[in-house]
């Protein structure tokens, strides 16, 4: 099969008719998930509305200004009406800068009077205006993002993906221009531990954190302008990744395309399952988030591969793919077009099986052949791995192999040393010297094989493709909060009211006024 | 004392006996060339390292340089005059395992299991708990005799400790996965502080978890056990039953040595 970006890739024979049904049966679910995310809000949404208007620091304490704002709505039972709404009545009442707005709405009493319809009306314009420049320079910024990739370029397909994870943005930054300068295509800056549970945003450039560096828009900005001036230098433009998940979807995913960022991670499902965040809260952001992202050209990353590091990735290779529909509908439902739904998935079989190629090989084309536009992410082995970094790194070079043969679009590099640390200088530069090999000296490959009709590859692939058909028609009857709730996704089993952010959805009052979100999805 | 003991001396194993070979690999922030070479050399002959040979030298980035060495030790050590704590299990099978923890207490023992702090990474946990275990190796919640809960990632430190009262825990297993800055360690003393609060710590069996754990730092950090990779859910398992009846005193004579 030719790819759209011109690489052939081994034929596969895919059953149209269960692949179209496939998609029907997602297309339910999320659609009945969508009814419900259509009458709520939550705090992040309305946090990032504020941010769009402009409030972007924070207050004493180190609290942003978004989140002191939102809170006091919360608390008096306003938010339902939408923060732009009060925004916009800060403004009436004659709060002249952001600080005078903030006072204004941390100081509402319960039960404001309303306002005459006149007086409504004209609010709603004035803040829509502000709304739309506002998008208008982000829009400009995106722009200029895109004309330096288009003069740059980038380097060859699967594009390699590495991760900088100091805990300090400044040295995070010197590694990752060592690692663009080996060949990385984009660098990942892995969040602080547990970041995703916090419900706001840090504020400005950070130098310490656990397992990682804390998401920061002043973070953000930093590592884009290094990356740019380092890109120039290398004459190949290096995207910058970062993670719009937990409990600031939106949040983040405003700030990141603010900064010029290229791609998120942003699965629909990944932070009920794996951070047991509400499972309301997090379809009611990771559609909004989805919609920022649409706007602004980011790529998302989704994150099946987290499935089948818990669950068993032979036997759970069809929840993957499962997972991977719904995941492109609700991206399509946010308006996403195939070419930014950076769907994922893994090379995680456990190597002291036999035949472990075959089915490694038969997922890869499968998941390539379902979404031939998708920038598809390919994660390599984590589970498995062990402190023998010899093993360890011909194990990496295996998900390599089958990468570059099967056409993936992305590739995140193993690391030698996954299983003891986070990846140290010369990791990154023994796995991207064993990548590069692979990548010459596969070059053509995938054009020239052939997988046996009826063999081994042929037959998993179908297998699999069955049992996902079998999945979505059992969670299409259930409803998705139900079958999240009898662990179908991971092995993991979540209840519709519990987990942390539950408190922090809110159902939308009559009269709900949420500009920003009304540009993303094309309402005047 | 034991005077008599014949010294063992060990060293490094290339293609001899007591060859003193070695491999390693590092990285100078330097560009490579002759001065590169020669400074790796140095580095490896401070390290105490002989015949030190430059395998490889190459750039990994700008002003970095990977190198890959070989070279001799002098250095022994005499084994036989370790000692290092272990974990001593006498293991059993599934179903005798089973069936002996049931005859000897007559009820479940209760297990407690849970990622601690901040720590998001419940990959090890699970790997011990869940049913399905790892490597062909049941995980806890499959044995009768035990009665399993995994209480998941990110529990704090208080919360787990309540949970092990409110449960009659038997023994509790807490994970460590994040090391950064020594976080583990100071998190998994805070647990047993919790767990001393409630006047609960000497009636449970408290066993640490991670891939940068042992039993000697578990000891320490004042645990009954740690585990390290590699280690199967049958061998906690094991652990936990031989502790369990052992305290409740009523070990089968030969296990004694828990």
């Amino acid at each position: 099969m030719r790819l759209p970006d011109g690489r052939e890739v081994p034929d596969l024979h895919v059953a149209p008719d269960v692949a179209a049904r496939c998609r029907e049966l997602a297309h339910r679910v999320t659609g009945e998930v969508m009814s419900f995310v259509d009458r709520h809000t939550t705090v992040s949404i309305e946090r990032t509305v504020l941010r769009q208007l402009g409030f972007h620091d924070a207050g004493p304490r180190g609290i942003p200004l978004v989140n002191l704002m939102v809170d006091a709505l919360q608390e008096r039972g306003l938010l339902g009406m939408g923060a732009a709404w009060w925004y916009g009545w800060a403004l009436r009442q004659g709060a002249s800068d952001p600080l005078q707005v903030v006072e204004r709405i941390t100081a509402l009493p319960r039960d404001p009077a309303p306002l005459p319809e006149g007086e409504a009306a004209r609010l709603r314009d004035e803040v829509r205006a502000e709304v739309r420049a506002s998008a208008e320079d982000l829009r400009r910024r995106i722009e200029r993002r895109d004309a330096l990739r288009i003069e740059l370029g980038m380097g060859p397909r699967p594009h390699r993906y590495l991760i900088v994870a100091t805990g300090n943005i400044h040295d995070d930054v010197e590694q990752a221009r060592a690692a663009a300068q080996a060949g990385a295509d984009v660098i990942a800056v892995i969040r602080s531990t547990a970041q995703s549970l916090l419900d706001y945003v840090p504020h400005g450039a950070t130098t310490e954190g656990y397992g990682g560096t804390y998401a920061t828009q002043e973070n953000f900005r930093i590592m884009r302008e290094a990356l740019d001036d380092q890109s120039r230098k290398l004459g190949r433009y290096v995207m910058l990744t970062n993670y719009a998940s937990g409990l600031c979807m939106g949040e983040i995913a405003y700030a990141a395309s603010w900064e010029r960022l290229d791609m998120l991670l942003n699965d629909a499902m990944y932070g009920i399952l794996f951070r047991d965040i509400n499972m309301k809260r997090t379809l009611c952001d990771q559609h909004f988030s989805r919609r920022i992202t649409a706007f602004a050209d980011v790529i998302i990353n989704t994150g099946e591969d987290n499935y089948i590091t818990t669950a068993d990735a032979d036997e759970a290779a069809h929840t993957v793919i499962a997972s991977q529909f719904v995941n492109e509908s609700f991206a399509h439902r946010a308006g996403l077009p195939d070419r930014l739904i950076g769907l994922g998935h893994s090379f995680e079989i456990d190597p002291s099986r036999e035949d472990t190629i075959a089915r490694e090989m038969a997922q890869a084309l499968l998941v390539r052949t379902l979404f031939p536009e998708a920038p598809v992410k390919y994660m390599p082995p984590t589970k498995h791995k062990t402190g023998d970094i010899f093993f360890s790194h011909a194990y990496d070079v295996m998900a390599d192999v089958v990468g570059q043969v099967t056409g993936q679009s992305i590739q995140l590099l193993g690391m030698m040393t996954e299983a003891m640390h986070n990846p140290l200088l010369m990791d990154r530069f023994v796995a991207l010297q064993a990548s590069s090999y692979v990548s010459r000296a596969w070059r053509s490959m995938g054009g020239e094989l052939q997988f046996r009709p009826g063999g081994l590859v042929e037959r998993r692939a179908a297998e699999t493709l069955g049992r996902a058909l079998g999945l979505l028609e059992e969670v299409a009857q259930e409803g998705l909060f139900a079958a999240i709730g009898k662990g179908r996704f991971g092995d993991v089993s979540r209840r519709e009211d519990g987990g942390k952010g539950l408190g922090g959805v809110v159902e939308r009052a009559p009269g709900y006024f949420n500009p920003f979100l009304d540009l993303l999805e094309g309402r005047p | 004392m034991t005077p008599e003991r014949t010294p063992e001396l060990v060293r490094p194993y290339g293609d001899r006996r007591d060859d003193g070979v070695v491999q390693l690999s590092f990285v100078l922030p330097v560009t490579p060339g002759e001065r590169a070479r020669e400074a790796a050399t140095r580095i490896a002959q401070k390290m105490g390292l002989s015949g030190v040979l430059v395998a490889s030298m190459e750039a990994a980035a700008e002003g970095y340089t990977f190198f890959v060495l070989y070279g001799r030790t002098d250095a022994a050590v005499d084994v036989a005059a370790i000692e290092v704590p272990e974990v001593k299990v006498r293991k059993r099978g599934f179903d005798e395992l089973n069936a002996l923890a049931s005859r000897s207490l007559g009820r479940r023992i209760v297990v407690l299991g849970a990622c601690t702090g901040t720590d998001a990474h419940a990959v090890g946990i699970d790997a011990i708990m869940n049913m399905k275990g790892f490597a062909g190796d049941y995980g806890l919640e499959r044995y009768p005799a035990l009665d399993a809960r995994n209480l998941g990632s990110q529990v704090e430190n208080g919360a787990l400790a309540r949970a092990c009262r409110d449960a009659s825990a038997d023994a509790v297993l807490v994970s460590q996965v994040v090391t950064q800055r020594d976080v583990h360690k100071e998190n998994a003393r805070a647990f047993l502080l919790e767990l001393e609060k409630l006047g609960i710590r000497d009636r449970i069996v408290a066993v640490l978890g991670g891939p940068r754990i042992d039993h000697r730092l578990a000891l320490e950090l004042g645990y009954d056990a740690g585990f390290g990779p590699g280690t199967r859910p049958s061998d906690v398992a094991n652990y936990i039953v031989g502790r369990v009846l052992e305290r409740e005193g009523k070990s089968p004579r030969e296990a004694s040595d828990g």
